[in-house]
């Protein structure tokens, strides 16, 4: 197992690290039960927990090498990333992680019973201080909400806005209507107040289709498609003018690349040129939305065969809106000194790899 | 040789002799497509007000479905020609019917609707003025008698593609559709894949979108998902010389999905072991693009950049969307595209990816 380690490696920024996308994991299946109370582990027991997902415990689209790393599994045994000690020898200490935020999977936003997701949600919250928060000091932890009942996700929110070390709040991008809607407004509300970015991350599964003409036959389909709920997402806040009516609203679009971004940005821009009168609501450009509110975390960094192209792509998205993340423990893993084969000023690179994140989260 | 330039020094479209790879007839009406159907259908179309069928996805008596100024021009082939092929100069322009007939959930019905559809453009387009050229409608919800209508015009090369809506109840890549293909590849037809919606799934991940707008901005995604679909099921590897074309996608998301789609392929190739190259490469070989609209950065060099992402000049086909709404003049080169590829896009790459389209130079 040494010969994964990179111990030997220089470190990836003097300056320091931070990861915006690291998966915690349970060691052992059940182990968020400890942090449910009794009537809902009784109710997982018995009725288990309904997502629109086609099987249980097990994704539609089965991962290669289970999506993992394969040097990913502790020494000491359990799944990847499900032991602090070995994600610190592997990840923290030798890439120079100087803060790294925890994006829980799996964790209620998508269950069906949405009291149930309510309560899975504050336990995972309640897991994330008692297993990670509370024995790592790099570590901040992400405010996983039910947002399919904005009234329970507000609670939650205001329940661990108090905790500096919860740094944003979670939602799926796979959500039963378009995020921009109305009936969403109250998480926004309540993320604007405590000054807490909405964090979208990639999500395997959901009540519709993953394509607008059914369901895809392949992993190799669903994986880029992922970035397609954010897109929706992203134009849906936009155009429902949830960025009018909360202007310091930060969302983060999370594990969907960037290249797609500004394809995205020029086709708002044009199509609202044609179609403004239809949204009257909104008072400035797609694009000045995303200049001020709109965060992207990096990974899987598109690779052009020519690595010049990135080049291009960095210009059109703005080094000023990513944000450096690993994806750890998962197979498309990017290398802080890998994953930007392009020249970069030291400003940027720093900027990516750190100052942006620590400018937002405020983690300094 | 890039047309006559007027006194702003832009390129206009009159003088390449151009082939117009995206033009849209008026729909049809019960009374058009009557001829067409026996007795049984005559008598359905009239007793259950089978008429109109426009599209709610592809909602043509809208705003931005209307060119100011034009909005009678697409009503027969005599003022479509004078509106639109004679002072552009088109030595060619494909007609797109995007209508219900691609969206019907009575598969039967889907197929009269094509029959008759395709009749009628014969008939009242392309029997009238000989610069036009059809786009085939097959009943995608019905394979075989999608097969038996390709067939039937194999011999008509007027008719150069066949077209299907991008959210139609399947992903097109899926098996499915393999023997529409084979019907295809054989007789030279290309596959025009247009924005529409058979509402069979929700146009996005999420759902339905409140505004157009959305609705509109969320169609270049499921071209996406339909290039992963067609590459990831094999569908190049099985049928070679298949190429198709992504009408009114937007264009500037494809690198995007090349990329990643090499990525991914890298580490998940095992899942789908018939892909036996880089996407990318697949892409670059077998899928072409309508250049109106074109989702496109400012700057013109940045529109080159687009086009080195692509790695390929040849993947990109003049179209206007006429009669529908888009920026600038009818007449004018698009700026967003570089002058210098006019004569590759405005002809020759549109010549390489039809095979049964022939025009007069």
């Amino acid at each position: 197992m040494d010969a994964v380690l990179e111990t030997d490696h220089p470190a990836a920024s003097k300056a320091g690290v931070v990861d915006c996308d690291i998966h915690p994991a349970f060691s052992k299946p059940g182990e968020l039960a400890a942090f449910l109370p009794e009537r809902w582990k009784a109710h997982v027991r018995d009725f288990g927990m309904p997502t629109p997902n086609v099987y249980v415990g097990a994704l539609a689209y089965p991962r290669l090498a289970h999506g993992m790393r394969r040097d990913s599994y502790p020494p000491a045994g359990g799944p990847p990333a499900s032991d602090l000690s070995f994600m610190q020898e592997q990840l923290l200490n030798p890439l120079n992680i100087e803060f790294g935020i925890l994006q829980p999977l799996s964790t209620g936003h998508g269950t069906l019973n949405l009291e149930l997701g309510a309560a899975l949600c504050q336990a995972t919250n309640d897991w994330q201080i008692d297993k990670w928060l509370s024995k790592d000091a790099r570590l901040r932890g992400s405010i996983v909400v039910p947002q399919e009942d904005a009234a329970a996700s507000v609670r939650e929110i205001e329940r661990r806005a108090p905790d500096r070390r919860f740094v944003q709040i979670s939602v799926t991008p796979r959500s039963l209507e378009p995020l921009g809607r109305k009936r969403y407004w109250p998480i926004y509300e309540a993320a604007q107040h405590h000054e807490l970015p909405i964090s979208m991350h990639s999500a395997a599964y959901g009540a519709r289709a993953n394509t607008g003409a059914g369901w895809t036959s392949f992993y190799i389909e669903e994986h880029f498609a992922f970035s397609h709920a954010a897109q929706t997402n992203l134009a849906s806040m936009i155009f429902e003018g949830v960025f009018e009516a909360f202007p310091n609203l930060k969302v983060i679009l999370v594990e969907g690349g960037f290249a797609w971004f500004a394809p995205l940005i020029w086709r708002m821009e044009r199509e609202w040129e044609r179609m403004q009168a239809e949204v009257p609501h909104l008072k400035r450009r797609p694009t000045d939305y995303v200049r001020d509110c709109v965060y992207l975390t990096t990974q899987p960094v598109e690779e052009p065969p020519v690595n010049r192209h990135l080049s291009d792509i960095l210009r059109w998205v703005g080094t000023e809106r990513l944000l450096f993340s690993t994806d750890y423990p998962h197979w498309d893993f990017d290398h802080p000194d890998h994953a930007f084969k392009v020249p970069l000023t030291p400003q940027e690179r720093r900027a990516i790899l750190r100052d942006n994140a620590v400018k937002l989260f405020r983690l300094a | 040789m890039l047309g006559v330039e007027q006194g702003s020094g832009q390129t206009v479209i009159a003088g390449l002799r151009a082939i117009d790879c995206d033009v849209h007839p008026r729909l049809p009406m019960e009374a058009d497509l009557s001829p067409y159907l026996d007795s049984y259908w005559r008598e359905m179309f009239d007793y259950r007000g089978i008429n109109r069928l426009e599209l709610m996805s592809y909602p043509v008596s809208t705003l931005p479905y209307r060119r100011p100024g034009y909005e009678k021009a697409a009503e027969d082939a005599a003022s479509l020609g004078k509106a639109l092929l004679d002072p552009l100069d088109l030595s060619a322009a494909i007609l797109n019917v995007i209508s219900g007939a691609h969206a019907a959930y009575d598969p039967y019905l889907a197929t009269v609707l094509c029959e008759a559809t395709n009749r009628w453009i014969a008939a009242e387009w392309l029997d009238v003025d000989p610069r036009l050229r059809g786009s085939l409608l097959v009943p995608f919800q019905n394979p075989e008698a999608a097969v038996r209508e390709i067939e039937k015009y194999a011999d008509d090369r007027r008719f150069v593609q066949v077209l299907t809506i991008v959210m139609g109840d399947h992903p097109l890549g899926q098996r499915i559709y393999w023997p529409i293909y084979e019907a295809m590849a054989r007789n030279g037809f290309v596959l025009g894949i247009h924005p529409g919606s058979s509402y069979r799934h929700a146009p996005t991940q999420c759902g339905f979108p409140s505004f157009r707008v959305e609705e509109m901005v969320g169609q270049s995604q499921v071209f996406a998902s339909q290039v992963a679909s067609l590459v990831a099921e094999g569908v190049f590897g099985k049928f070679p010389d298949l190429k198709v074309v992504l009408i009114e996608s937007g264009v500037s998301w494809l690198p995007g999905l090349m990329w990643r789609m090499s990525k991914d392929w890298k580490g998940a190739r095992i899942e789908v072991p018939w892909v036996q190259e880089p996407p990318a490469q697949v892409v670059a070989r077998h899928v072409r693009l309508t250049v109106q609209p074109f989702d496109s950065p400012l700057e013109a060099r940045e529109v080159e950049w687009i086009i080195e992402h692509l790695g390929s000049e040849d993947m990109l086909l003049f179209s206007t969307d006429f009669p529908h709404r888009h920026r600038g003049e009818l007449n004018d080169w698009p700026v967003m595209l570089p002058a210098r590829l006019a004569p590759k896009i405005a002809c020759d790459n549109v010549l390489a990816t039809y095979p049964r389209l022939e025009v007069r130079r």
